[in-house]
């Protein structure tokens, strides 16, 4: 099997990646309406497929304000390490087989890793733009990456147990036999939910929570740095829902269709159920957040492990 | 947790549910026949304008978008001279449609009176008047009314009699 060339798969990446997201953007509006029972945008080309067009064109000729009260080199610098570090993430994602940037042996560790650096984007906008209700949104993004980023972490160590690899595709590859959405249904189950919490995502959209704090920490960007941070929200989407994809049910495999159709159809299949979370579940309140990710997720993702190891440890 | 299982079964569920938009400049929606839309100036069955310029609109309009002229034509009919209603002042109350004594200003179901230039939606007399008798067929006024005009006297109205000779004593 020939691989393609590490920059063509690059720019391959780069490019489905970024096109996807601004697609979701239009997958997003036409869901929800249809949940709701409306059209949603439907003037702008075939299907209003070009209203993504149409935004794009509006908010790169928008003007590009910075706060006369804002840090402005950590104003400017925000909205690039969100983008930065979910394309980053994107580098160790076994689309199928051959065609990934790069075959990282530890590349799940490098997925979290890359996942908990992106909040650093969020606290330093919302500390940035000299807003209390930035800042409010930035606290509770950090306070709710470190509680979700753990049992995230401890959620997948149950594919890893039973993988027995951190390489990203020799755990594709080990679900040749059986998914690990059955084994593992407790950690997909708790990844799903910290997935959502990752992505900043009804109903875990606390950082932004527009009822509450405006826009949360994007309350003072516009023009491109906010469409960088719009972007950047659906880019995490696709990235958890192709991790999903990935380690719980199975990546490429699939029977009679071509692999990287498999991929997409799974990434999409979890793109649709983020967005039927936002259209059915209202935000949760903050201290639930809190008790929820601290009482019930983090105790469930020990004995998920606990209980994986054990059964691992017996098998042998 | 259940619950929350059910409400994300039941947003679903939508996916199947008829959509309730009406995609307005493509299908119009139905409008009743009483909806409040831009006004008009009817005539009674015979072809007659029904306006006998009392004023009453123009006296009850809460944003005084309505301007007319009373005269009399050679058979002693009341009736505008000129009658002008300004629709980028009207806000379609219908108070004028109910202080009305004649059935003469209705309002119709017709909404779409977008224009580019403000002076258009100033509305003439030629442009009010239609020629039918508009929501109340059959009705004229000045054939139920007692009032003396040329052609018809006093007690000659339908479903009047007439009137008393003050000065006759025999019932």
């Amino acid at each position: 099997m020939t691989t393609p060339h590490p920059i063509a798969s690059i720019v391959g990446v780069l490019i489905v990646a970024l096109s996807l997201s601004a697609f979701l953007i239009w997958v997003e509006r036409r869901l929800l309406a249809l949940w709701q029972d409306r059209y949603g945008p439907n003037r702008v080309g075939p299907f209003g497929l070009l209203q993504v067009l149409a935004d794009m064109i509006k908010i790169f000729t928008k003007e590009d304000w910075i706060p006369p009260f804002a840090d402005k080199p950590a104003f400017v610098i925000a909205p690039a390490i969100i983008m930065v570090t979910v394309l980053m993430s994107f580098a160790v994602l076994p689309i199928a087989p051959g065609i990934m940037v790069s075959d990282l042996n530890i590349g799940l560790l490098f997925f979290l890793g890359m996942s908990s650096l992106g909040v650093y984007s969020i606290v330093l906008a919302g500390w940035a733009s000299g807003n209390k209700y930035s800042l409010l949104g930035g606290l509770r993004a950090a306070a709710q990456m470190i509680s979700y980023e753990v049992f995230m972490g401890l959620s997948l160590m149950g594919v890893v147990l039973l993988a027995g690899t951190f390489n990203l595709t020799s755990i594709v590859e080990a679900q040749r036999g059986l998914w690990y959405v059955i084994p593992q249904f407790l950690g997909f189950v708790l990844f799903l939910i910290a997935g959502v919490a990752e992505a900043r995502r009804l109903p875990f959209d606390l950082p932004e929570a527009e009822a509450e704090l405006v826009a949360g920490f994007h309350s003072e960007y516009s023009g491109m740095k906010f469409g960088m941070f719009f972007v950047g929200e659906y880019l995490g989407i696709t990235l958890i829902s192709s991790m999903i994809a990935v380690l719980f049910l199975g990546g490429w495999t699939g029977p009679w269709l071509p692999p990287i159709v498999w991929f997409l159809i799974k990434v999409f299949a979890f793109l649709c159920l983020f967005i039927l979370l936002r259209a059915s579940l209202p935000r949760l309140r903050f201290d639930q957040l809190m008790s929820l990710g601290w009482k019930v997720m983090f105790p469930l993702a020990l004995a998920n492990l606990l209980v994986t190891g054990a059964i691992v440890l017996a098998k042998k | 947790m259940l619950s929350l299982i059910r409400t994300i079964w039941n947003v679903f569920l939508h996916s199947f549910h008829r959509r309730v938009t009406i995609q307005y400049p493509d299908e119009k929606p139905y409008l009743t026949p009483r909806t409040r839309g831009r006004i008009i100036l009817s005539r009674d069955p015979d072809g007659g304008e029904r306006c006998v310029a009392c004023h009453l609109c123009s006296a009850v309009c809460p944003v005084d978008c309505i301007a007319l002229q009373a005269t009399e034509d050679e058979s002693g009919r009341r009736y505008p001279e000129f009658f002008r209603i300004n629709f980028s002042r009207c806000i379609f109350c219908g108070l004028c449609e109910d202080a009305c004594p004649t059935y003469a200003i209705q309002l119709t179901p017709d909404f779409e009176m977008s224009e580019y230039n403000r002076q258009n939606l100033v509305y003439e007399k030629e442009d009010l008047l239609i020629s039918g008798p508009g929501k109340y067929p059959g009705y004229n006024f000045w054939r139920v009314s007692g009032v003396q005009i040329g052609g018809k006297d006093k007690g000659e109205a339908e479903n009047e009699a007439p009137p008393t000779d003050v000065y006759r004593l025999t019932p």
